[in-house]
């Protein structure tokens, strides 16, 4: 990995009242690089991520976004990311068409980004539905056509299918593949499913505690389950599931 | 061009307001109808003078039932004689139903009300005149007594402004900073501030979008006044708009200071009811504040909701122009600019 990371992390400490939040991360992440930050719940990983989008300020470290801090480059910045927050509700009486047209006029994009997104999402029929009578997977769809509304070279989604059905789950892994081949974007995502990991990312994050417990493509993450202490029973069924628990000591939905 | 506009993303925000405003069926009935109704019941309730019908505690037995004294200028009067016990007679005073209480000693009659009690006072006066006793304080005779009809001084002319202030100032106080808690709590003014949206838009859309629709009711309730009382504006009315602005812009400047930090809406409405529970009661909404206690009245013409009420009545029944209001509108403008400013420094986007 020779060319500039597009997002660099170094050495990031973020604390509330009580709680360590992020102990420490160092993360590169390179262009087109489409990353997974995995971890169980209160692991850290809205805050790591809300970081980077430069809604949460560090207490400590640095995080640069195609070499540029957030400190007086927000103008600059905000134009080139998109992304998702865990939990956002769109105002309920606006329609799905009338929502994408607000947050594009925030990009002073126009009517014809807003088309081409209503069709990336799949939610051309429910144009005229006001947000409020939108199904999970439709909402979680309107927030991802959101993000992708400025054609971001960044994109960070906090857990993007958490609580959709596996069907609605592929509907939204079937848009970032897309994207994957199209566009020249980064994906930040972070999730609980290993299989949405595996899916649709290249390199893996796994942390806990605000620390990061592993990190790599899936081939190394997988290479490494043979010197574990804890060994799987049968070896063809080892995944990445197997490696979680053993460096977590718990389950990823628990 | 009518595409440039449509990018524009204050355009943009004041559009999703009206229409999260217009798709509300509560907006409606709570700022038009509720408005309409109020001044409607109090106006004629206060305006047209109907007959009176007077409860009289009489202790002891009575030959008496029932006297109406007529009146044409004033109304009739009735005053219906109940025979009561004492403590009979008290439940009843306490309860309102009565308040005076006659009583037959050594031949001469004794009237027992609160002397703090000005419904008391008047059943007195017009009670004592009916019996013939001589009062010190009523020597008015009926043919001394000439009715005030001119506009401007009935009841309504003195409710109308009160109410369009009061509108102004609900509608502010809740309408803004409902939006803004809601939009908060739900994590909405965090996406939105995660993208190049200017901070500023998202109030002044919020702002703008209450002050049009504070028109649409004032008007109407304005409209509809004509209409049934034949109200008007005796004043300046470009003094009438420009204090209505500013008292709008007072209460939002308010309203956006209040909700600039919390995400509970329970906090909300509590800093809301207590700042617009006592100027709803002392600004002279709904009666003088000339009742108050004499200290107190220097304080209360200083609350925004009494500038405001004042002003448009100053405007509306006494002809005023900017003159008398520029004092008003300069307080009131700068009270909303000075919440505002405080409130953008302190506010909480995430
Ligand atoms: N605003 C806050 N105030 C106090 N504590 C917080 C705040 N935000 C996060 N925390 C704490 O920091 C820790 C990490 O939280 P974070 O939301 O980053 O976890 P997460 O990995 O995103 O969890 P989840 O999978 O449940 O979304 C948790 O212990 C959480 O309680
Ligand atoms: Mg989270």
């Amino acid at each position: 990995m020779n060319v500039e990371p597009i997002i660099e992390i170094r050495n990031v400490h973020k604390s509330f009242k009580t709680v360590q939040a992020v102990r420490g991360i160092d993360l590169c992440i390179s262009p087109g690089q489409f990353v997974a930050v995995l971890g169980p719940n209160g692991a850290g990983k809205t805050t790591l991520v809300e970081m980077i989008e430069g809604i949460q300020q560090p207490d400590f470290g640095d995080i640069f976004i195609m070499g540029k801090t957030w400190k007086g480059n927000e103008k600059y910045l905000r134009h080139l990311i998109g992304l998702s927050l865990q939990e956002t509700h769109f105002i309920d009486k606006l329609s799905v068409w009338e929502t994408l047209r607000l947050f594009a006029s925030f990009f002073e994009i126009g009517k014809d980004r807003c088309e081409e997104t209503l069709n990336l999402i799949g939610l051309e029929e429910k144009r005229k539905a006001w947000v409020v009578n939108l199904s999970g997977g439709q909402r979680q769809r309107l927030a991802l056509g959101i993000a992708l509304l400025n054609k971001p070279r960044v994109l960070l989604l906090d857990e993007p299918t958490t609580g959709l059905d596996p069907n609605a789950r592929r509907e939204i892994w079937a848009i970032l593949l897309k994207l994957k081949n199209q566009l020249n974007t980064s994906l930040v995502l972070t999730t609980h499913y290993m299989e949405e990991a595996e899916q649709l990312c290249d390199y893996i994050v796994i942390i806990d505690h605000g620390k990061i417990l592993k990190q790599g493509s899936i081939a190394e993450l997988l290479g490494e389950i043979q010197d574990l202490p804890v060994k799987p029973l049968e070896i063809r069924k080892i995944t990445l599931d197997d490696l979680f628990i053993s460096l977590t000591g718990r389950h990823l939905n628990d | 061009m009518i595409e440039r506009i449509s990018h524009n993303q204050l355009f943009q925000l004041i559009l999703a307001n009206i229409r999260e405003l217009i798709r509300e069926p509560g907006v409606l009935f709570w700022g038009i109808i509720f408005p309409i109704l109020m001044s409607l019941g109090l106006g004629v309730a206060f305006t047209r003078k109907k007959d009176v019908v007077t409860n009289i505690g009489v202790i002891g037995q009575t030959h008496f039932r029932k006297i109406t004294v007529p009146d044409d200028k004033l109304g009739n009067n009735t005053f219906i004689f109940q025979s009561l016990t004492w403590k009979e007679a008290m439940i009843k005073l306490k309860r309102g139903n009565l308040n005076l209480i006659l009583e037959e000693k050594n031949g001469a009659v004794q009237y027992h009300f609160d002397p703090m009690n000005p419904d008391a006072q008047l059943t007195y006066l017009k009670l004592a005149r009916v019996l013939n006793t001589p009062t010190s304080l009523g020597k008015a005779t009926n043919s001394e007594i000439l009715p005030l009809k001119v506009n401007g001084t009935r009841y309504i002319d003195f409710l109308i402004p009160g109410l369009i202030a009061m509108g102004v100032m609900m509608s502010c106080m809740w309408g803004v900073s409902y939006a803004i808690i809601e939009r908060r709590s739900k994590k909405l003014l965090r996406r939105m501030v995660a993208t190049p949206m200017k901070r500023s838009n998202f109030l002044i859309a919020l702002i703008t979008v209450r002050v049009m629709m504070n028109f649409v009711e004032a008007g109407l309730l304005f409209l509809f006044a004509w209409l049934a009382f034949n109200i008007t504006v005796q004043g300046n009315v470009a003094a009438l708009f420009a204090l209505f602005i500013a008292g709008n812009f007072a209460f939002a400047g308010i309203a956006i200071f209040i909700s600039s930090h919390t995400a509970k809406t329970e906090v909300g409405n509590g800093l809301i009811n207590a700042l617009s529970m006592p100027m709803m009661v002392l600004s002279g909404v709904f009666f003088s504040y000339h009742n108050f206690p004499e200290w107190s009245i220097p304080v209360i013409q200083k609350f925004p909701l009494t500038m405001m009420a004042d002003g448009i009545r100053s405007i509306m029944t006494e002809g005023a122009g900017f003159a008398e209001t520029v004092l008003p509108i300069a307080i009131l403008a700068s009270t909303g600019l000075i919440f505002f400013v405080a409130g953008m420094k302190i506010f909480r986007w995430h």
